[in-house]
């Protein structure tokens, strides 16, 4: 990201190309190497893979969110990976949340509706950092785009989870992850080879989970990708084919002017 | 000089406006048959994409604030609200947020072509320096606009950037309190930057219409610096340049279009989708692209108080680039010493936005301070220096008749053998 800044930056003021040289000098030691997987929705014209995704989010119900909140996206918003309304009743209806006070005025709970927001795990940051060893557990609704290296991280700390060097001493509570900067990570391994039962005959191995889940947070951080694109395409057409046209208008007006 | 002016327009209901105010008899002058040189190249499109985005940009950023929070607690999640929720909300805030980029990238463009074409020099000294103003407070707008997310990079960048002014001494610590509101960045700078990122974009409309005013009084300079010398040498505004014009904004919109979908967060930090957390900083803290020049200054510096005012002499020193500068020619093209070096002092500019991403460790230091004194060599040596020892290539006679081929001194173009002077 800063590699690609730099070169703007560079590319804006006369399109001499000194960044490349300069900026491939910088690598961080600390951290693991970026793996390089690919993605269904790479890209200028990738689209989420909606089977993934949905694995992905039943990942997502069943493992992550004991710890971790999405407290930007709301039950409806599943429409975006194929769930049908009646699915995202059920899906809903499947978790209990707050549902402000009743008319005694204590808290109260209940089925969520697809219009409520995911459920979070703890009721707030203290709680969620007491039940975590003082780590509190990142939302997940942005993760991919708040990384850098964003879902090839992601998947890197998914399965970064590897025995430590003998001359690594690892603290209490903590675990071992080579992508993880420090290599030290709060969070136990959440994902392994069978860790979850697909229903549509996929294999579930880590390496999959992981692809799965990740596909699934791209989705949840970028759920208007799609539409993005699309649009993209059409504008960007659009425009091309405009300043033909007005080139062409204007080739022709100055035909007559000696210039 | 009170009264009614004799209107042209054949339409009565403009006829009967434009003699009691005659808008429609300036717009034709001043948009209409305006005289314009008539060798512009396209580098002349980039003051008209810098009006076409600034009205943008007010456009879009109206739409935004209809659906944002100006508080602390609510600032992030009101843009996820946008993002996620509002129809459309992710267009008009990605055309926004890429929209910060793309003014800087034309403005960037538009000050070179400038400093090229010597577009500063007399009669246009005050037009540039209306220019440099409206630098000046687009930069002042943009950080503003940019700590509205209230993301990490959003806080620790107001942070470190309004603590700049702690370096001014005595006064200092009070400028920051009264920047802030307060004795940190909290939820009353927040409110004051959303009150005066909304505010300074109508300021600029109006410098900008200033810009435009003092403009239209000296006429445009042109690729060859001269001065306009006979109608031969203008073409009407319209449709000539409306049309050339509207070429370049296709293309500008077209660019723009490709970020806004394909790449909307390629210029962005990834902390800035982290929410604000004034208890953790991030490991480091970088503006956006567009100020990493002036950050390499300002870090190149050992001394606070010192940085900081390199890093606003860099902009200052633009306004007296008009007396800077001794030569008498604008135009580069004619000026064989000053060609080369005005390249020298871009790539010193790239350094500094490379240098400014990095951290200030090891070659870093020292390119960016190399590049540095480069940046104020160039202004405050070479440009009053090389004014005088310079000599210059002759100038052509006129716009119509560059008897030096079109570049001046170059070959004549092919297919045209220079014809043999005709009887007078």
């Amino acid at each position: 990201m800063r590699k690609l800044k730099s070169l703007l930056a560079g590319v804006v003021m006369a399109g001499l190309l000194v960044g490349p040289v300069l900026t491939a000098t910088a690598v961080a030691q600390e951290e693991g190497a970026m793996p390089n997987e690919r993605w269904s929705f790479a890209g200028p014209f990738g689209t989420f893979d909606l089977a993934a995704a949905q694995r992905g989010f039943e990942i997502y119900a069943n493992v992550c969110s004991n710890c971790h909140s999405m407290k930007y996206l709301h039950y409806r918003d599943l429409s975006g990976i194929g769930l049908s309304p009646d699915q995202i009743k059920a899906v809903a209806a499947a978790v209990t949340v707050p549902l402000g006070v009743d008319d005694q005025g204590n808290p109260k709970e209940g089925p969520a509706t697809p219009g409520s927001q995911f459920r979070s795990p703890f009721a707030n940051e203290t709680a969620a950092a007491v039940a975590n060893g003082g780590a509190v557990p990142p939302d997940l609704s942005l993760i991919v785009n708040a990384r850098e290296g964003g879902p090839n991280y992601i998947y890197g700390i998914l399965t970064g989870f590897v025995p430590a060097p003998s001359t690594f001493k690892v603290s209490d509570g903590m675990y071992y992850n080579e992508m993880f900067p420090g290599h030290q990570i709060h969070m136990p391994p959440p994902l392994q080879d069978g860790t979850v039962d697909y229903t549509d005959g996929v294999a579930n191995t880590l390496d999959q989970e992981a692809h799965d889940v990740v596909t699934f947070l791209a989705w949840a951080a970028n759920p208007e990708m799609v539409d993005r694109k699309q649009i993209g395409v059409r504008a960007v057409l659009f425009l091309v084919f405009m300043t033909g046209m007005t080139y062409a208008v204007k080739r022709k007006l100055w035909a007559g002017v000696h210039h | 000089m009170a009264g009614m002016t004799k209107s042209e327009f054949a339409n009565p209901v403009i006829n009967w406006i434009d003699t009691r105010l005659p808008i429609f008899t300036m717009m034709q002058k001043e948009y209409g048959v305006f005289p314009t040189p008539k060798n512009f190249n396209y580098f002349w499109n980039f003051g008209a994409l810098a009006m076409v985005n600034l009205v943008i940009m007010i456009i879009t950023g109206i739409f935004l604030a209809m659906n944002y929070q100006p508080n602390t607690e609510l600032a992030f999640s009101s843009i996820q609200h946008i993002m996620r929720d509002v129809n459309y909300g992710w267009l008009i805030r990605y055309v926004h947020q890429n929209g910060g980029s793309m003014f800087f990238i034309v403005t960037y463009i538009h000050i070179f072509r400038g400093l090229y074409y010597g577009s500063y020099k007399y009669p246009r000294e005050l037009l540039w320096i209306l220019g440099v103003v409206i630098l000046i407070i687009m930069m002042a707008t943009a950080f503003m606009g940019y700590v509205l997310p209230w993301g990490q990079m959003s806080y620790w960048g107001a942070t470190v950037i309004t603590n700049l002014f702690s370096a001014f001494p005595i006064v200092g610590p009070k400028i920051v309190t009264l920047l802030w509101g307060g004795f940190s960045v909290d939820n009353p700078t927040l409110n004051r930057f959303f009150s005066l990122h909304y505010l300074l974009p109508f300021v600029l409309v109006g410098v900008v219409f200033l810009h435009v005013a003092a403009l239209h009084i000296t006429g445009s300079n042109n690729p060859l610096g001269i001065d306009v010398k006979s109608p031969q040498d203008t073409l009407p505004f319209h449709p000539y340049y409306t049309v050339k014009d509207s070429v370049g904004i296709c293309v500008f919109l077209a660019v723009w279009a490709a970020f806004v979908c394909f790449y909307p967060n390629v210029l962005g930090d990834p902390n800035n989708f982290i929410p604000a957390n004034p208890l953790q900083t991030p490991a480091d803290i970088v503006p956006e692209w567009y100020f990493l020049p002036y950050y390499a200054i300002l870090r190149s510096v050992p001394n606070k108080l010192l940085g900081v005012c390199m890093m606003f002499g860099s902009l200052i020193v633009l306004f007296v680039v008009p007396w800077l500068d001794t030569s008498p020619v604008r135009s580069l093209r004619f000026r064989p010493l000053m060609r080369p070096l005005i390249f020298v002092w871009v790539a010193a500019v790239i350094v500094l936005g490379i240098c400014g991403a990095h951290k200030p460790e090891g070659i870093w230091v020292i390119l960016s301070r190399v590049a540095t004194v480069w940046y104020f060599l160039h202004f405050l040596v070479i440009m009053p220096l090389l004014g005088k020892l310079e000599r210059p290539l002759p100038l052509p006679e006129s716009i119509s008749h560059p008897v030096l081929g079109p570049r001046g001194g170059g070959p004549l173009p092919g297919g045209a053998p220079a014809k043999p002077m005709e009887k007078a």
